[in-house]
């Protein structure tokens, strides 16, 4: 039998993450290509009911470990964790999300266990011939794309950027097996200790949930002009419309980090994203690029951005904006 | 407080991307001529981090780098922040390594350079921007690793590293010698004095080999790397863009929502 693939799942509010679906969907893809089977890690308190959601999206096999959730715990208690799981199953692939989990323990597993990390992957695929796993990421801040070809002597780990797959599917009359696995034992002497984690308030939908995006960049030019957009995405959007910006509002402290898009912000694939005052830059661009629709306003004609927008505008932002929000109230009001 | 920092010196990541060429036949970025190099902005701010921490704790900064000649740019800067000194590791077989390779080089030449307290790195470098580096040479150093971290702080006589995750962040108590790979939300580094850039040009950098840092040779270097690049291409460019344009913005504005609407997107 050859060896399987797993997936680490993440769970919250005891439900299988979007991104673990994206990377079941992912998995399945594999498993099927390899001949093999999908197993699915599911780990938190009482983490059987997510293992039996992660079978209807494709898992034929789930281990469940009933431990604190990596949020409550330390990078050092989940790298254990699953260096004990791949130790007991001998996965021949591991994915991960390239989340706050991912980054944290897909090195250092790959570190203990003899075999080979591939960050921040946007597609993995098996070389059916050598067995090989094809592993696509972006280099260069997203200037170019490199494949990495990792043979089966070791364990190959990968991490699957966000909303690169889409979400797998629920089938709910798919079979398969749950398999509990006892928690590693608790560290004597631990290197670290987790003293507090403290999650920022989000009003309304987050922005790699809402269907409508208004995202604004240094152009905006201080917190003020963020009102506007936030009455664009308001009327736009409604309760799927949100506000996002480039690193330059959230260096600069105009609005909280935790809207930025791009390389080291959030990857968000809203149908609509409306950038306002931001020139595309690629370590941008690549958070949003997959987004459907791509509206750029911007004063400057010869701006990036709209090389990579569907429609464009060119003019002062606190004109264009106020305007097209009355003028998507008209139609909307008709 | 004994501070190890690992820089790179890169390919300025902010050059437009017209300036980026790929050579897909070598696998290879063509860099663009008469363009220098910049340390990786990651690195920068964990030099700028060692420098707020020995402002307060004092210690002495030694600054890191593997590379070719570039290695010894990539020290001479740090030494022009403020880091106190700097080793360039420099050798024909380093080349081709992967991450793991990398850290254990690292790893040895960190030893080599004695006590630490803190070995410091940026979060990615923003060039091949995976983030492994950081992770590996923890584990190469069997120490404990905290990634993007924006904040280091001696709170009666613990430390705490306060890091970035997914909306909001984290405190962990660290027992050190640690490592911390250091993220963007972490303070903007300061820029070179006149005086500091004088004096590290009069520094002779030391150059170490794999044979003065003991490395073991088949860890590293393309032969031992287990994962191997088989393609690199330039990405492509999906959109063609309608630029609306009419005699007022307002008008504008009217027109992109009346297409907007025929496309569904707020529907
Ligand atoms: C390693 C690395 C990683 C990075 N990661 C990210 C990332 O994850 N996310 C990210 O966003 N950035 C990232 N950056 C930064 C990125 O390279 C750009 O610097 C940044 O995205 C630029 O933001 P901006 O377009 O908002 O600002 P600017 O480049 O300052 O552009 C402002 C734009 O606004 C326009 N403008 C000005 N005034 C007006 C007005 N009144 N009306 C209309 N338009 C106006 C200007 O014409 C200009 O095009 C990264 C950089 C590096 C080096």
């Amino acid at each position: 039998m050859t060896k399987g693939i797993l997936v680490c799942a993440e769970t919250a509010d005891g439900k299988i993450t979007a991104t673990t679906r994206e990377l079941l969907h992912a998995g399945r893809d594999l498993a099927d290509a390899a001949g093999s089977a999908l197993a699915a890690l599911v780990t938190g308190k009482n983490p059987q009911e997510a293992a039996a959601e992660a079978i209807t999206l494709g898992a034929d096999t789930v281990y469940t470990v009933d431990a604190p959730s990596f949020v409550e715990s330390t990078p050092d208690y989940y790298a254990s964790l699953l260096v004990m799981t791949c130790r007991k199953t001998e996965p021949a692939v591991v994915i991960f999300g390239q989340t706050d989990l991912g980054r944290d323990v897909a090195p250092l597993l790959a570190a203990r266990s003899g075999g080979v990390a591939c960050m921040d992957c946007v597609r993995v695929a098996i070389d059916t011939q050598t067995r090989a796993l094809l592993q696509t990421r972006p280099v260069y801040g997203g200037n170019a794309m490199a494949v990495w070809s990792s043979g089966e002597e070791v364990l190959r780990v990968v991490a699957l950027r966000p909303r690169s797959y889409a979400a797998a599917e629920p089938d709910a009359t798919r079979q398969g097996e749950i398999v509990a696995l006892d928690p590693p034992d608790s560290d004597e002497s631990p290197r670290m200790e987790l003293l507090e984690t403290r999650k920022e308030d989000i009003q309304g939908v987050k922005i790699e949930d809402a269907r409508i995006v208004v995202s604004g960049g240094g152009g905006i030019g201080g917190p003020d002009g963020f009102k506007l957009l936030e009455e664009l995405a308001r009327v736009a959007g409604g309760a799927s419309g949100a506000v996002a910006a480039t690193r330059v509002p959230c260096d600069e402290g105009w609005v909280s980090h935790g809207i930025e898009v791009g390389q080291t912000g959030t990857i968000i694939t809203p149908d609509l994203y409306i950038a306002v005052g931001i020139s595309g830059a690629v370590q941008h661009m690549v958070g949003c690029a997959d987004s459907k629709v791509i509206v750029a306003i911007n004063r400057d004609p010869d701006a990036h951005i709209f090389q990579e927008a569907d429609f464009g505008i060119v003019g002062d932002y606190r004109q264009a904006v106020p305007a097209l929000t009355g003028a998507i109230k008209s139609i909307k009001g008709a | 407080m004994n501070i190890v920092v690992c820089v790179k010196q890169i390919l300025d990541p902010n050059l437009p991307p017209a300036k980026f060429k790929v050579d897909s036949k070598a696998r290879q970025i063509i860099p663009p001529e008469g363009i220098p190099l910049v340390m990786n902005p990651y690195d920068a701010q964990a030099v700028e981090m060692a420098l707020r921490l020995k402002e307060k704790n004092g210690g002495k900064i030694t600054a890191v780098s593997l590379g070719g000649p570039e290695a010894v740019s990539a020290v001479k800067y740090a030494l022009s922040l403020g880091a106190d000194e700097g080793v360039a590791l420099s050798d024909e077989a380093f080349f081709g390594s992967d991450s793991l390779a990398v850290a254990h080089i690292l790893g040895r030449a960190i030893r080599k350079i004695g006590a630490y307290d803190l070995v410091l790195c940026g979060r990615q470098a923003a060039d091949w921007d995976e983030g492994l580096t950081g992770p590996l040479l923890a584990e190469e150093l069997g120490i404990p690793v905290v990634n993007l971290v924006r904040d280091i702080e001696n709170v009666g006589g613990d430390w705490r590293f306060t890091r970035v995750i997914s909306g909001g962040e984290q405190v962990f108590a660290v027992f050190l010698p640690a490592l911390a790979t250091i993220t963007n939300e972490a303070p903007q580094t300061r820029l070179p004095t006149g005086w500091g850039i004088i004096s590290a040009n009069r520094k002779q950098i030391p150059v170490w080999n794999g044979g003065d840092i003991d490395v073991d040779p088949t860890r590293i270097g393309s032969a031992a790397a287990v994962r191997k690049l088989t393609a690199l291409t330039a990405p492509e460019r999906k959109r063609n863009c309608e630029m609306i344009s009419k005699e007022t913005v307002a008008e504008a504005a009217g027109t992109l929502a009346r297409r907007l609407g025929e496309t569904g997107a707020f529907l």
